[in-house]
């Protein structure tokens, strides 16, 4: 389809000094010139290094889910440029350089579990024996193989979106956008998620941007947490929250806790000017 | 719960139903109205359908064949049509107001101006009403089943890159699926009713319309019920094939509904 020249090398692994993500500039307005014109986005600056996970924070109208979508291509900037592994983020989206979940795990009810997991790689073309093993792998992963010929109405909330994110990793996408992909579920399947996500982030490698509006959530996950504000949507503040290796005792640890206060600082600064 | 029972559960009801019903029809003329002039018993019905089998066989082969093949042709065109109007915006806007303003004609009093287009004997007229009064409910249905797809859904599929194609047989289609069938199971009856009231005003003689009219204008009613009940029949039939395809295309619809 292009004959631009591939940032990625022959063996499909990205150079090291090739952003995962660059935002450069990025404003959004919605319905420009008209009475409800909103002011989406403005001024976004972030580098993501390949391998990072980072979490987008902020109340409503703050823009992350907007910010996520300008990334993934489903919706074109008004201001500056936004590049994922080198390329335009639309060239991105057409090459499958990342997957998205979202907060709805969005399975086909006509699929079963497995045929759900295949649906990017039929897309994608690959053969069906090729396929189905690889579906057999991501059942693994998200530890279901005894639910691939179940229906998707027959498991819960939590086993879905595992399914939507296995189906999300089947391709081994280098970017994973997840837009509030835990916000539907109990505080108690969160957490079991929110450990898995972070094993599957180890094995596989990919970089992750997470939007979340749960501050235990964005400290306990990620490498960063991006803190943004409203009106009009922009950054203001970057917090390094990288703990290392992570586990159930991270949750009591008292660095998890100061920062976690550092990230709900940055927010309240935002409510007092 | 065993097969067998689950069968007999299923089916014990509507037959007591309709033995019951019959049964009353029955014991109720024979007090009030013995001689069945006007409202004949079933007995009689039935009696009639069978001593003058080869002519109501005959006409229902007839109009059977104008309702099915209008049938098919009303379903296809007011599928495509829903599916071109989700596709493409233009036709949206110039085919939905079409579609609405042709529905809003009493499309059976269109009967005889189709007999003077095609010919007062010939089926295609008969046809011609089928295939409009099926058209709409299709048409609509179906146009909003292909509409009402989760938002994140059709994100997902353009994150993978799919085109507007690919999301309209992924995604659009097989949601579209129960509403379709919905629509199908009342076009059976509306075909059927389509098809005999527009015999009423022309098409081939021997037709199940044409023999209600002709046998209440002789007072033989009778003949008339008799060619009424063959008309149900064929509407019970089709309306049961649409079930069965129903099932057979969307296994998944009432696996999901079974798990909820």
């Amino acid at each position: 389809m292009s004959d631009a020249p591939d940032a990625n090398g022959p063996d499909g692994d990205i150079a090291p000094d090739v952003a995962a993500v660059e935002l450069d500039g990025v404003g959004k307005v919605f319905n420009p010139g008209r009475s409800n014109e909103v002011n989406a986005l403005t001024g976004i600056d972030l580098r993501i290094a390949p391998g990072e996970f980072v979490t987008l924070i902020g109340p409503s109208g703050c823009g992350k889910s907007t910010l996520l979508r300008l990334i993934a291509a489903l919706t074109d900037v008004t201001d500056g440029s936004v590049s994922v592994n080198g390329k335009t983020a639309d060239r991105a989206r057409l090459d499958r350089d990342y997957s998205m979940v979202f907060q709805r795990a969005g399975l086909f009810d006509w699929r079963n579990v497995s045929r759900n997991i295949e649906l990017p790689l039929e897309l994608m073309g690959w053969k069906a024996a090729d396929r189905r093993q690889r579906s057999a792998e991501m059942l693994d992963l998200v530890k279901l193989s005894e639910f691939a010929r179940h229906h998707p109405a027959e498991l819960s909330g939590g086993m879905q979106q595992r399914v939507a994110i296995a189906r999300a990793m089947s391709f081994d996408p280098k970017l994973l956008l997840m837009d509030e992909p835990f916000g539907a579920l109990d505080e108690m399947t969160r957490e079991h998620m929110q450990n898995e996500l972070l094993r599957i982030w180890a094995e596989t490698q990919t970089t992750v941007i997470f939007v979340t509006h749960s501050i235990s959530e964005a400290v306990f996950l990620s490498t960063r947490v991006v803190v943004m504000s409203p009106r009009p949507g922009r950054i203001s503040a970057i917090i390094d929250t990288d703990l290392g290796e992570r586990s159930e005792a991270t949750r009591d640890h008292p660095e998890y806790f100061a920062n976690v206060t550092a990230v709900r600082n940055a927010l309240r600064g935002d409510h007092a000017s | 719960m065993t097969a067998a029972k689950a069968v007999l559960r299923a089916w014990l009801p509507p037959v007591v139903a309709a033995a019951i019903m019959f049964g009353c029809w029955e014991a109720l003329l024979a007090v009030l109205n013995p001689d069945g002039f006007v409202l004949p018993p079933p007995s009689r019905i039935v009696s009639a359908l069978f001593g003058d089998f080869d002519t109501i066989s005959t006409a229902t082969g007839i109009t059977g064949f104008i309702i099915v093949t209008g049938l098919i042709a009303g379903v296809a065109v007011g599928a495509l049509a829903a599916v071109l109007v989700t596709a493409f915006r233009s036709a949206h806007e110039t085919l939905t107001p079409l579609a609405v303003a042709v529905n809003a004609v009493p499309i059976i009093a269109l009967a005889p101006i189709f007999n003077a287009w095609f010919g007062i004997l010939s089926p295609r007229s008969n046809q011609a009403v089928v295939v409009v009064l099926v058209f709409f409910p299709v048409f609509i249905n179906t146009t909003r089943g292909l509409g009402q797809v989760e938002p994140s859904q059709i994100e997902l599929m353009e994150s993978y890159g799919a085109g507007k194609w690919r999301i309209m047989s992924e995604v659009r289609i097989p949601n579209a699926m129960p509403y379709f069938f919905t629509a199908l199971k009342l076009a059976t009856s509306l075909a059927v009713i389509a098809a005999i009231v527009a015999e009423y005003f022309g098409g081939r003689q021997d037709a199940l319309g044409n023999i209600i009219t002709n046998s209440a204008g002789l007072t033989r009613y009778d003949d008339a019920w008799a060619a009424v009940l063959a008309g149900s029949l064929v509407g019970i039939g089709l309306y049961a094939i649409a079930v069965v395809l129903e099932r057979l295309v969307m296994p998944w619809y009432f696996a999901a509904r079974r798990a909820t």
